[in-house]
């Protein structure tokens, strides 16, 4: 198998995640440019700060219904995003604003359709958990644990009917991981050899049950074993870790070899989502990968250590960041609704 | 105060983590507040000292969005904010919040620049639009002297993905045995030796994962024809069919276009009791965003598929395994494409109507040859589309008669004919001279047994014995 494997014998006590001085240890992990670590810082803090005021605005109700945030995971589809090319889909389950937001869709547009206003990616119709950009490769957004699945099967079996070489990021959770209709997919991938990397974001809870409480192979990189997909897990706390596996991945189905599994480690810091109190973990726990792994911590520490920027510059990185958010919750809160017309549009073309 | 859920009105303020004069960053847990459900923690989200606490810990029956504290950014100072305690935690966010609500309840009209609202109709009077009358196409011209093909349904059906395979490259079939075996019921016979195996795809027998596969490649613009070797398998595919087909142009805001026909013999075959002999016309004809074509002959069922195959969105294809043997003229036209939602007076008549579809077509037809021997004369309607349903068909119909008989293999409950029953009540009220009769599956599993069978299913003189009530003869 061509895929670097993240080592896994150093976990920490909790088996949460790989231990703290993996990522600065284990020379596998490639060096990021002090470019691509500022690229990521940004991208990182645009999903966290836009996520942290989604979470304002829905503690005022101003954003309804159920609202998945992503504060935690920022890594994985960052590091994801910066090995892709124009081209490749993204596909994900229902905690996919750090997706959309990733593959450069407009942070206004997003924040406008979780208030359900005319100016939001779906013009209000379809929430925090249904929303497309076709210009921007990102077809959604699914609300059904494990049914973006085949759906992103299916884009991948597009590329390759198409005869292009583009490929499908598939994205889904270790509770997804779970359902039947995964190991479908994984078996009509491989028979076919379609070019999409599963990448599972195993942040341990899948709302309330953990993992070991919920599967009995936890190492979800083996998932595809019985099908003969390739699979290694990845720190998905470190961007760089995250960009490595990735390249190398998204390389082996470019050159049509079929599906690959990328079981990302993150952890998500808020509950499942924003009416969960996330009482089935301690404190503790949470603080410890906060303030251990955090994955924007980690690049802020590199670039100040190797003297890429100052405090100062990061400050300045923050607050254009803020400004890009907050432009965004001014848009989403003063948006008009949709027009009662738009009730019965879009049902059929 | 948070709102924890949509629901939530107060809670209770049960600790404070930081005090006055701490700094805080966001992300930081500053409060718990609890609900008589749930106890949550409260992350500051923005950076800065913690200025002022406005509702002390122990504080019960907070209403939701009263300001808890004030977070001072740099530069500022807890000073500035005395004579203006209580106003807010987040003065920016504050204050949308409010606006939020007015313009929730006021026609947009400030904000809106002036070129987009001539294109938005004003909102009507009572808040809701009303549904869109379908788009119906003409009925084709079918030229006098045009040669007529007599074909089986199978045929029809084969020759109509055929030709949409010729005409647009994005066109493919998959499905369980549809290449090599030439298809489980012979309807995709010689398709894999035209197309090849890149067009004419064998699955595995993994309906929940092919349907969301054939809806993925729809996704990427490719035109899928997923075919369920029947529609009772399509059972475990039910969610791709209706949460990712049925909802997705919708959930978009029309940014998707999902163009996909799902296909397959449905409803009762012979002798394969329960589990392989359900009709699910009324399943998916309850689905907004669905389309549901079930025809009755070679002809329709040609130029239904033709049309189901170009339109741009997700179709249910309802066929029927009896009638893929049934042999009937088919027009010799190179596209002979019918439109969509439009029923057909298949025999005219002026004493009762009867309207049915796929199966239901063959109890109806010869019902109505039964009836005419006693001098009554049955309009029979072959339905062809059930959604959208050709109400003005059958509603003109009705007033020419005065009574209606709906035929139908499914179960009566929550049927075709009972939607089709509430409509014309809903319509045609005034018109009608005797109570709706439906014909219907009976409520009960398909037994395998052939007497039970038999009587399980409707009968032509179960239809002939309703034409008969209504019209109290």
């Amino acid at each position: 198998m061509a895929v670097a494997q993240t080592k896994q014998t150093a976990q920490d006590t909790q088996g949460l995640l790989p231990a703290a001085d993996l990522a600065a240890t284990d020379a596998s992990i490639p060096e990021f440019s002090k470019e691509q670590e500022l690229a990521a810082l940004r991208q990182m803090l645009l999903i966290r700060r836009f996520e942290e005021k989604a979470g304002q605005m829905y503690g005022m109700g101003l954003i309804g219904g159920f609202c998945h945030l992503y504060i935690g995971q920022e890594a994985v589809v960052v590091g994801m995003k910066l090995a892709m090319r124009d081209g490749d889909q993204m596909i994900t389950g229902y905690r996919d604003h750090g997706h959309m937001l990733a593959c450069g869709m407009d942070p206004k547009g997003v924040m406008a359709e979780l208030t359900g206003r005319r100016g939001g990616y779906s013009k209000g119709k379809g929430g925090s958990m249904h929303m497309f950009s076709l210009e921007k490769k990102f077809y959604g957004g699914h609300g059904i644990v494990g049914a973006q699945v085949p759906l992103g099967t299916g884009l991948a079996f597009a590329n390759k009917y198409r005869g292009s070489d583009d490929v499908c990021l598939t994205y889904f959770g270790d509770g997804a991981a779970n359902q039947g209709q995964v190991y479908e997919s994984f078996n009509m991938a491989e028979l076919w050899k379609l070019p999409v990397v599963y990448v599972i974001e195993n942040n341990r809870y899948a709302m309330g049950t953990s993992v070991t409480r919920s599967s009995a192979q936890t190492d979800f990189s083996k998932r595809g074993v019985s099908f003969n997909i390739p699979g290694s897990q990845v720190d998905g706390m470190d961007v760089r870790a995250v960009n490595a596996a990735a390249r190398e991945a998204i390389a082996w189905c470019r050159a049509g070899k079929g599906p690959i599994i990328l079981e990302m480690l993150t952890y998500r810091y808020r509950g499942h989502s924003m009416s969960d109190p996330a009482k089935y973990r301690t404190k503790e726990e949470v603080d410890k990968v906060r303030t251990e792994h955090d994955p924007i911590e980690q690049v802020r520490k590199r670039l100040l250590d190797r003297k890429w920027a100052s405090e100062d510059e990061l400050k300045k990185i923050d607050a254009s960041v803020r400004a890009v958010v907050n432009e965004a919750a001014e848009f989403a809160t003063h948006d008009p609704e949709p027009d009662p017309s738009e009730l019965y549009t879009d049902v059929y073309r | 105060m948070p709102a924890l859920s949509p629901t939530m009105e107060k809670g209770n303020l049960a600790k404070w983590l930081k005090k006055e004069g701490d700094s805080v960053k966001s992300g930081d847990i500053i409060a718990e507040i609890e609900t008589d459900k749930a106890t949550m923690e409260v992350e500051a989200v923005d950076e800065g000292t913690l200025g002022k606490i406005l509702v002390p810990e122990g504080t019960n029956d907070v209403a939701v969005n009263t300001p808890i504290a004030m977070i001072l950014a740099e530069g500022e100072d807890a000073a500035s904010l005395k004579g203006n305690g209580g106003v807010a935690t987040k003065p920016k966010a504050e204050q949308p919040a409010r606006q939020e609500k007015a313009a929730a309840s006021a026609p947009p009209a400030e904000r809106e620049e002036p070129a987009k609202k001539a294109e938005t109709p004003a909102p009507a009077k009572t808040g809701t639009a009303k549904p869109p009358l379908a788009e119906i196409m003409p009925e084709p011209e079918v030229p006098e002297g045009t040669e007529l093909i007599t074909m089986t349904m199978r045929e029809a059906l084969r020759d109509a993905m055929a030709e949409e395979m010729r005409r647009d490259s994005d066109v493919f079939v998959m499905g369980e045995e549809v290449a090599e075996y030439q298809g489980a019921y012979k309807v995709t016979q010689g398709l894999l030796e035209e197309f090849g195996a890149q067009r004419v795809i064998d699955t595995p027998i993994t309906e929940h994962g092919f349907a969301g596969v054939g809806i993925g490649a729809a996704l990427a613009g490719l035109k899928p024809i997923v075919e369920f070797m029947t529609f009772n398998f399509a059972m475990q595919a039910m969610d791709q069919l209706i949460n990712s087909a049925a909802k997705t142009q919708y959930m978009s805001g029309g940014q998707v276009k999902l163009s996909v026909v799902f296909r397959g013999p449905n409803g009762a075959a012979s002798r394969v009791a329960a589990q392989h002999s359900q009709d699910y016309s009324s399943w998916y004809s309850h689905i907004p965003g669905l389309k549901v074509i079930a025809p009755s002959n070679a002809a329709d069922a040609k130029g239904l598929l033709k049309a189901a195959i170009r339109d741009p969105n997700p179709v249910m294809f309802l066929e029927n395994e009896i009638l893929y043997g049934h042999s009937s003229p088919v027009p010799k036209l190179d596209d002979y494409v019918l439109p969509i939602g439009r029923a057909r007076i298949a025999r005219p008549g002026n004493d009762v109507t009867i309207v049915a579809w796929s199966m239901g077509m063959t109890y109806a037809l010869k019902a109505a040859e039964e009836l005419a021997h006693d001098n009554i004369e049955a309009e029979v309607i072959d339905l062809r589309t059930l959604k959208p349903m050709d109400n003005e068909t059958i509603v003109e119909s009705v007033k020419k008669t005065g009574r209606l008989v709906t035929v139908e293999e499914g179960w009566k409950q929550s049927g075709v004919g009972a939607e089709i029953a509430a409509r014309m009540m809903e319509e045609a009220f005034d018109y009608l001279d005797a109570p709706v009769a439906r014909v219907a599956g009976k409520d009960v599993p398909m037994p395998y047994a052939a007497n039970l069978e038999k009587l399980a299913l409707p009968s032509v003189a179960e239809v002939v014995e309703a034409a008969r009530a209504v019209c109290y003869r």
